[in-house]
């Protein structure tokens, strides 16, 4: 599989794409930072047992949606055809801080539900153009249900799912596969500092998980596993006890 | 980066257990400034890894893992500090290549490895880890980060190999892997049937065999004091060795704390009596797994746990040669005076020292036991640690959590280098450990009333031994 990889230098993304690359997938990292980035790319040149094996990286920032094209034909031009796009980037905070910072707040919004989806727009119509494909976006379980402790986090996540949702709707009779991947919580530097709840996962469990819903052509991935099934409940509670909770 | 959270941190051997404020980063470099310490693992067993009783803060490496290059032509890994020994291993045992120098755990950090100036079983043969490292790249306390090798800001590269990460934060590494000629060990081992003969029998192998390690019994009294098995080993030829590579290995766990009393006396001396009499044959010999080889411990997950909250420290001491033959004999009698035992008594020996200026070894043997902590322990180390001045060895800090700071200075005749390196580079002492303040007298809370003890000069040679006129 020839693969582009937005979000590789950090947490899930960085795990997804070591498992990636040590199963010979090809790939093409896209980052925020081209230092950063590069430096993933060496990491996962050396991960991948192949000798001579070049991982190619290029500047793209979620928040800037004038760099997706040059980004994206960066990839093309190094790849071929590209046969999944995988997005894993975004932006976590508290709601706290977000609360006490509304230009954050607005930063956040802008990366995780219009920058994405405007990634997300490019990123389909090129796959789409070439035939089909799939489009591998991390959305989250915070976009399941209004809870307090991500309430704006959430709702930026909430539209996110949504959109994904109608892309599967819309393309996937013309070859385009779409998944939503939905993590509970994960253990990496985005969570670090928060208190771990139980089924907390870890970063390579998601990986693989991530990798066999891509392969299955899932719509919509829960991970951890038991996510799904906590979720299930939490959309099943009634107003009021939502107001009586903290999770 | 996030804002921390107060937690509860310990080294390996759960004694102490601190508040500390553990701050997790891919990025390495940017959580290090005006930080005073960083952890890795955790696998030191004592107070090395955990904050000064000052400030709560430690930067934490283990996010920090990235590979940056690797040449297969001179076997040069360059990686950032919180790659583990056991991605390592999975990546590169595959390739033909091993760690140049291997611990007893694969759950250690890069960084870590060098803070320690770890060793292992070919110590006699290998040397250090430091001794294999090209390079290093360290934050030092002015904010700087610097580049430093074996012939690059020397004072520095030989001050924090083995320096416990009190001369900066280790950010990258550099080391020399060593080419395999298969990826499986050719082993023997021998029973012995006392500790004069398994001293005779570990120095005489340790001329022939690249790598030699055993267990003795530390419970048993008279005739079979320490009884044990010796295991010597290689890596394998190909021709002897298995088509296949090695399997991953699957661990088990301890779930949860077992009763804090569960490993007392009688309990060791039948776990002892097991280990030795499960060698049933006198000569055991053959191929090997080099996870089973190297980690036997690893395969039990959280195997600290079975020593409940109470905890254990680890003692590990170096005997030098010149204190003869019989000095194992005189430890363990002294051991047992104490009515101290330990579940797994291990003895190596040792060549020459490395190029980390506190690096642990030197030519000898070393012994390291096990205890469950409890209110005699500190009694308990005083009195080994004055029996290991008496007979001119030291003890690894990596291990240690109760060594007193005048004990630490008796058995360090070089701890006025290394301290006038440290001085030049971190004047104020703002690079500090729970464990430095223990043993070197560290303020824990620099910053607050005192003042350094003099003036900084950059010119000077630091080779003038540190006035002491700090009290902790």
């Amino acid at each position: 599989m020839k693969v582009v990889l937005l979000g590789a230098t950090k947490g899930m993304g960085r795990a997804l794409g070591r498992l990636l690359i040590e199963q010979k997938h090809e790939l093409f990292l896209l980052g925020r930072d081209a230092g950063d980035v590069a430096r993933s790319a060496r990491d996962f040149e050396v991960r991948g047992s192949r000798a001579l094996y070049s991982v190619g990286s290029a500047t793209c920032d979620l928040a800037q949606p004038a760099t997706f094209d040059a980004a994206l034909d960066a990839a093309e031009k190094a790849l071929g055809k590209v046969d999944a796009v995988i997005v894993t980037g975004g932006l976590f905070a508290t709601q706290d801080k977000l609360e006490a910072d509304p230009v954050f707040a607005a930063q956040l919004l802008h990366v995780n539900f219009t920058g994405t989806i405007l990634f997300c727009e490019a990123a389909r119509k090129r796959l789409l153009a070439a035939g089909g494909g799939t489009l591998c976006v991390f959305s989250s379980v915070a976009g399941e249900r209004g809870r307090k402790p991500v309430i704006i986090y959430g709702a930026a996540k909430a539209g996110l799912s949504r959109y994904l949702e109608g892309l599967d709707h819309k393309f996937s009779a013309q070859g385009l596969t779409v998944v939503s991947v939905k993590p509970g919580f994960v253990k990496t530097s985005m969570t670090a500092g928060l208190p771990a709840p139980p089924f907390a996962g870890d970063p390579d469990k998601v990986a693989k998980l991530v990798l066999t819903a891509i392969e299955k052509k899932k719509p919509v991935a829960y991970v951890p596993r038991p996510w799904s099934l906590i979720m299930f409940i939490i959309r099943l509670l009634p107003r009021a006890v939502m107001r009586k909770l903290n999770f | 980066m996030r804002r921390p959270r107060e937690e509860r941190l310990s080294g390996w051997g759960r004694v102490p257990t601190v508040s500390a404020h553990q701050i997790l980063s891919e990025d390495l470099a940017s959580i290090t400034t005006d930080v005073p310490l960083s952890r890795g693992l955790g696998r030191s067993y004592g107070d090395a890894s955990l904050p000064a009783q000052g400030d709560p803060r430690v930067a934490g490496s283990i996010l920090a893992d990235r590979i940056l290059s690797f040449d297969p032509d001179s076997g040069i890994l360059r990686a950032e500090a919180g790659l583990s020994l056991r991605e390592i291993v999975r990546l590169f045992l595959v390739r033909g290549f091993f760690t140049p120098v291997s611990p007893g755990t694969q759950f250690v950090t890069l960084g870590g490895m060098v803070a320690a100036d770890i060793h292992g079983k070919g110590h006699h043969r290998d040397g250090c880890f430091g001794q294999h490292v090209t390079s290093l790249r360290v934050r030092v306390a002015d904010g700087r980060i610097i580049d430093c090798s074996p012939t690059k800001e020397r004072d520095l590269f030989r001050a924090t190999i083995g320096g416990m990460g009190l001369t900066g934060h280790i950010l990258e590494v550099a080391v020399r892997l060593k080419r395999i000629p298969s990826p499986w060990i050719y082993f023997e081992s021998v029973r012995v049937p006392d500790i004069d003969a398994y001293i005779a029998a570990l120095k005489e192998s340790s001329s022939t065999w690249p790598q030699t390690v055993g267990f003795i019994d530390c419970t048993k009294r008279g005739r079979h004091l320490g009884r044990g098995i010796l295991i010597k080993g290689r890596w394998a030829d190909p021709k002897e060795a298995p088509p296949f590579p090695p399997p991953l290995k699957r661990e088990r766990n301890v779930p949860f704390d077992l009763p804090s009393g569960l490993i007392n006396r009688l309990s060791i001396r039948a776990f002892n009596a097991l280990t030795y009499w499960k060698h049933y044959a006198p000569v055991r010999k053959g191929i090997i797994h080099p996870e089973s080889y190297f980690y036997p411990l690893d395969q039990v997950l959280n195997w600290n746990r079975a020593y409940g909250r109470r905890g254990l420290t680890q003692y590990q001491c170096l005997l030098p040669n010149e204190a003869g033959p019989d000095v194992a004999r005189r430890f363990l009698q002294l051991m047992q005076a104490h009515h101290a035992a330990s579940p797994v008594c291990v003895i190596k020996d040792h060549g020459p020292q490395g190029i980390g200026l506190l690096s642990f070894p030197r030519p000898g043997i070393s012994i390291a036991v096990d205890f469950a902590v409890n209110d005699r322990t500190q009694a308990l180390i005083d009195a080994l640690n004055e029996f290991v001045i008496r007979e001119g060895g030291r003890v690894y800090l990596a291990k240690d959590a109760f060594t007193r700071a005048a004990h630490f200075r008796a058995m360090e005749p070089r701890l006025a280098e290394w301290e006038a390196i440290r001085r030049r580079w971190d004047p104020e002492r703002k690079f500090r450990s729970r464990q430095s303040v223990r043993v070197l007298g560290d303020d824990p809370a620099p910053g607050t009333s005192r003042v350094p003890d003099e003036v900084h000069d950059a010119s000077s040679s630091g080779l003038s031994p540190a006035p002491r006129s700090r009290t902790a």
